[in-house]
């Protein structure tokens, strides 16, 4: 247990819960708005932020935000514009802010195994100047995500009510896109830029399988997200002591075999869902009994009991049985 | 890089009074969903004049007087979200930025939500609702804000007939408060009752303004019989122009019919 009184781990371990809340949270709008890569273009491009500071000798984490920033309002612009090869601009900026970060780490002279801190994560060797302006990042994302959730709902949920209900719809498109490139890069030294949008999504891919609004989905994935950077981290140290254990991709593995455990169970129920779903209100006109049927149904009989008008309806092999005197009729 | 966008609506002179039951009518690609779209500010007009409640459009900030309902589009978004969070977003009107809900924002939803008859759905997801209950979830949503001018956009579109009656029976208590409400319908179906005025679209223009029409009659060429007031007097019997362009065989002649 003394892994956790090194100075190393102690900020690791910061850095893991606050990148593991705030990169859910920005991710559960992009999943809303049906942008789930936009993490992952924003974090190609902030690969040329990165660059640009490691070749000026400048911190790499503020010119990163500076270039995610800038390219993740250039994507919105693009979104917003609706052009119809939009998606093959926003490959062309992608693949430009990975080539140039790439060729400009080699113009600085910088190792391929520096940038690749970047790229895949580094977190054990994250400085106390990095920590801190991770977690003033992270608290400016979290306390907008939060704070302003009924606005942010609003417009990703329906663009069109939000603008007639008197929102500026383009503002917080652009703030939704300014916290995802800040989010990115509070990420960058956990999970690397290349795996952020997998911290930014999974965790909400993984509430959603069982949550039925949007507050318990936030709320389950920040924690998800918490859960996983702190539980890949902590595995990661101690599986260390065996092999090289990259701390970011076990964070990563870590969240998707949470929603490897948790589909199953979405799955059963929506199945549930679609039993209890009402019928159509006309009732059959004529009386229908069910067959022979020995079976007693009541309120522990293990059968999806659905309420239906003054009586209670059994599922029953799909069809429904509700107790008449002494047999069943079919509903 | 942007095309000039294509001329909807012509000469569409409109005023809608309070307390109105407008039914904008005609057929698809008529120009009544493009009308109510430019009524709410949500199309820019390329010229002409549009006042909501005697303000110019541009200069226009109190929304909360507007609700819209707007086409139901399938079952929404990428992330779960229930009936009662829809609902809520309507009061955004009324809310100031890092408020809590007041106990004047959660009365009005639960009024909403009674009022078109989801109170007990309030807690399930809104893509578990059918496509008439999620019609009558977004109702409700601009219902929340309590406005005094609706604006609804083809509500009636894919709802079975028992929903319709629910959805007529939400609208009815509404213009029984004295909401003025403008619809766009294809079919009026059972909220032809409650209708007091229709306008007809035909081609981006009015073709018919005056008392209620039957479905029947606005789709036939001199809307039945009971019209009071129309905007073709010059060619009452040629009816409906196509503006769609002509097609001529090789050996037709190249003269019109």
């Amino acid at each position: 247990m003394d892994l956790f009184t090194y100075g190393f781990m102690q900020r690791a371990l910061i850095a893991a819960v606050v990148t593991g809340l705030a990169a859910p949270a920005v991710g559960t709008y992009l999943v809303q708005r049906r942008l789930a890569l936009m993490g992952d273009g924003i974090g190609h491009v902030a690969v040329t932020g990165v660059a640009l500071g490691l070749l000026t000798g400048t911190s790499p984490t503020w010119t990163a935000v500076v270039v995610a920033v800038l390219g993740a309002a250039l994507i919105e612009l693009i979104r917003e514009r609706g052009h119809a090869n939009g998606d093959v601009a926003l490959a062309l900026l992608f693949y430009g802010g990975l080539a140039g970060g790439v060729l400009l780490t080699g113009i600085g002279g910088q190792s391929a195994a520096r940038l690749q801190q970047y790229l895949f994560g580094s977190i054990t060797t994250i400085s106390v100047s990095d920590v801190l302006a991770t977690m003033v990042l992270a608290a400016v994302v979290i306390v907008i995500c939060v704070g302003l959730s009924p606005q942010l709902f609003a417009v990703a949920q329906d663009q069109e009510f939000a603008q007639v209900a008197g929102l500026h719809v383009r503002a917080y498109n652009l703030l939704v896109a300014i916290l995802a490139a800040v989010s990115v890069t509070v990420a960058m030294r956990t999970v690397g830029l290349l795996l952020v949008s997998a911290l930014m999504v999974v965790p909400v891919a993984t509430a959603q399988q069982v949550t039925r609004s949007f507050r318990t989905t936030l709320a389950a994935a920040m924690a998800l997200g918490c859960l996983a950077s702190l539980g890949g981290l902590v595995v990661a140290a101690f599986a260390s002591y065996e092999a090289r254990v990259a701390p970011g991709p076990t964070i990563v593995l870590l969240s998707l075999a949470c929603f490897a455990v948790t589909w199953p169970l979405g799955v059963w129920l929506r199945r549930q869902q679609r039993l209890r779903a009402p019928f159509a209100s006309n009732l059959p006109a004529e009386h229908e009994t069910a067959g022979a049927h020995s079976h007693q149904h009541g309120p522990d009989c293990g059968h999806v009991a659905v309420r239906h008008g003054d009586h209670v309806d059994y599922v029953h092999d799909g069809h429904r049985h509700a107790v008449h005197g002494e047999h069943y009729d079919e509903h | 890089m942007t095309e000039p966008a294509p001329v909807v609506l012509r000469g569409v002179d409109l005023t809608v009074h309070p307390g109105q039951f407008v039914a904008l009518m005609g057929a698809n690609g008529s120009g009544k969903s493009t009308l109510v779209r430019a009524l709410t500010g949500l199309l820019p007009l390329g010229h002409g004049h549009l006042e909501l409640f005697g303000t110019p459009v541009h200069a226009f900030a109190d929304w909360r007087r507007i609700g819209f309902v707007p086409q139901r589009t399938g079952a929404g978004s990428g992330v779960p979200a229930s009936v009662w969070e829809v609902v809520a977003s309507g009061r955004l009107t009324h809310r100031r930025l890092l408020r809590p809900l007041s106990r004047a924002d959660r009365d009005a939803i639960e009024e909403a939500l009674e009022v078109v008859g989801l109170s007990e759905r309030a807690r399930d997801g809104v893509s578990q609702l059918s496509g008439g209950q999620q019609q009558r979830a977004l109702i409700a949503r601009a219902l929340a804000g309590r406005p005094e001018l609706f604006f609804l956009d083809e509500p009636n579109a894919g709802v079975d007939l028992p929903n319709q009656i629910a959805l007529a029976a939400s609208l009815g208590r509404l213009k029984a408060r004295g909401a003025t409400i403008v619809l766009v319908a294809h079919e009026l179906g059972p909220l032809a009752s409650l209708v007091d005025r229709s306008v007809v679209m035909r081609d981006g223009r009015i073709a018919y303004d005056g008392s209620p029409l039957a479905d029947h009659a606005v789709h036939s060429p001199g809307f039945g019989e009971a019209h009071t007031h129309h905007h073709h007097p010059e060619h009452p019997e040629q009816g409906h122009r196509d503006h769609l362009p002509r097609v001529a065989g090789p050996l037709e002649s190249r003269e019109r019919p």
